[in-house]
């Protein structure tokens, strides 16, 4: 499954993604603690510069990615301007992107894979108390596996319904859809448990 | 154990392939999202625990980066956007609906999963939608209450299809109705 993560290398990919996810947290605190609009301002700038420092493609993509945003630009436009409390609501748009930009940075720069071992780290004091973190590990495979598989079930039913009426695929799919996942969900618990199951403790889990 | 784990890793794998079918189309040519009608089947089949754990794995793998909200998106940006409290009121919103199809045993299914769809999925997501934001864009409560009643009308809908799907698969695979076992 393809990840949003970029496929523009920059110097930002090599960072270890934990410093990053905590200056992240760090940063995104800040932005919601001042109200300023010229400091929100120079943030954005300084976000825009490190997308900047990472090359005009990335910086394309970046500002992609922030279109999402456009209704509630809009809305914050049209009232501020209405109230007249034009500073506010310059502060209000420049925290909202440069949040979503900053957030948006780190998911592109960070490679799934190194996600998944922050993630790992994080479960780590689950283990030392005893917990077994091995029916998450499996459980985000098993999702990663099964996304595609439903998507293409539901693309075979939509399929099956064109073939049969003139109108368009509509909710009475999902019924079939989760009826089939269902079925798949059984016959996953039956493997698992012939292959001696998901806890650690049994011999045959070995791999 | 095995069964609880594959159905949990199911139906987050179900919320993600409801917002990847492009061309589904729920209503009066609307494309309404059927990713939050995954959230309240969720919680309306597995009961409140395991439909709450569903949304939180497929939660954990949006802001792993993978692009599982409709539309493509995904990421860390989710959780700061200004529809942020909407995304982080799925699983207290599925753990609600369970709660109530799992206590509301003798009520018929249908209507109890349309009910418990419309207090968990509506009441409850949009009390998260509502504060978070007023977070975002520094409005009261009740202005940001204004804004999201443009979506009640689908989610309304949602709520009813929900509860009509369930009931058609508690005919169809009665085994696999969690919530009421």
């Amino acid at each position: 499954m393809i990840s949003l993560t970029s496929p523009v290398e920059t110097w930002a990919h090599r960072i270890p993604a934990g410093a990053k996810l905590l200056a992240l947290s760090g940063l995104t605190l800040g932005l919601f603690l001042t109200n300023r609009p010229e400091v929100l301002a120079a943030s954005l700038l300084a976000i825009a510069a490190l997308y900047r420092s990472a090359g005009t493609i990335f910086l394309r993509q970046g500002a992609g990615h922030l279109r999402m945003l456009w209704p509630f630009l809009l809305l914050i436009a049209v009232w501020h301007g209405l109230t007249g409390q034009i500073q506010a609501g310059l502060a209000i748009a420049f925290r909202l992107l440069a949040a979503l930009a900053l957030a948006n940075f780190v998911t592109m720069t960070t490679r799934l894979t190194d996600m998944i071992a922050v993630l790992t780290m994080l479960l780590a004091p689950l283990r030392r108390i005893g917990l077994s973190t091995r029916a998450v590990e499996l459980a985000i495979a098993m999702v990663l596996r099964f996304t595609p598989m439903l998507v293409e079930n539901g693309n075979r039913l939509a399929m099956s319904w064109r073939a049969r009426s003139r109108r368009r695929p509509n909710w009475r799919i999902v019924m079939p859809m989760a009826a089939l996942a269902l079925d798949d969900a059984d016959h996953v618990a039956e493997a698992l448990r012939a292959r001696g199951g998901i806890l650690p403790d049994t011999d045959n889990t070995r791999d | 154990m095995e069964r609880n784990m594959t159905m949990i890793a199911l139906f987050a794998a179900l919320i993600a392939a409801l917002g990847l079918i492009p061309s589904l189309t729920l209503a009066f040519g609307v494309p309404i999202t059927a990713q939050s009608m995954g959230v309240m089947l969720a919680g309306a089949i597995l009961g409140a625990k395991r439909g709450a754990l569903a949304v939180l794995l497929f939660m954990a793998l949006v802001a792993l980066g993978l692009p599982l909200l409709a539309g493509g998106r995904g990421g860390l940006g989710t959780f700061v956007a200004p529809t942020s409290g909407f995304f982080l009121g799925w699983p207290v919103a599925a753990f609600v609906i369970g709660l109530i199809v799992e206590r509301w045993q003798s009520g018929p299914l249908g209507v109890t999963v349309t009910l418990a769809s419309v207090i968990g999925g509506i009441l409850v997501m949009y009390g998260f939608g509502i504060v978070g934001m007023s977070i975002a864009l520094k409005k009261t409560l009740a202005e940001c209450a204004m804004l999201v009643t443009a979506f009640l009308p689908g989610d309304l809908l949602k709520a009813v299809l929900t509860g009509a799907i369930t009931q058609a698969l508690a005919r169809s695979r009665p085994a696999s109705i969690l919530s009421r076992h």
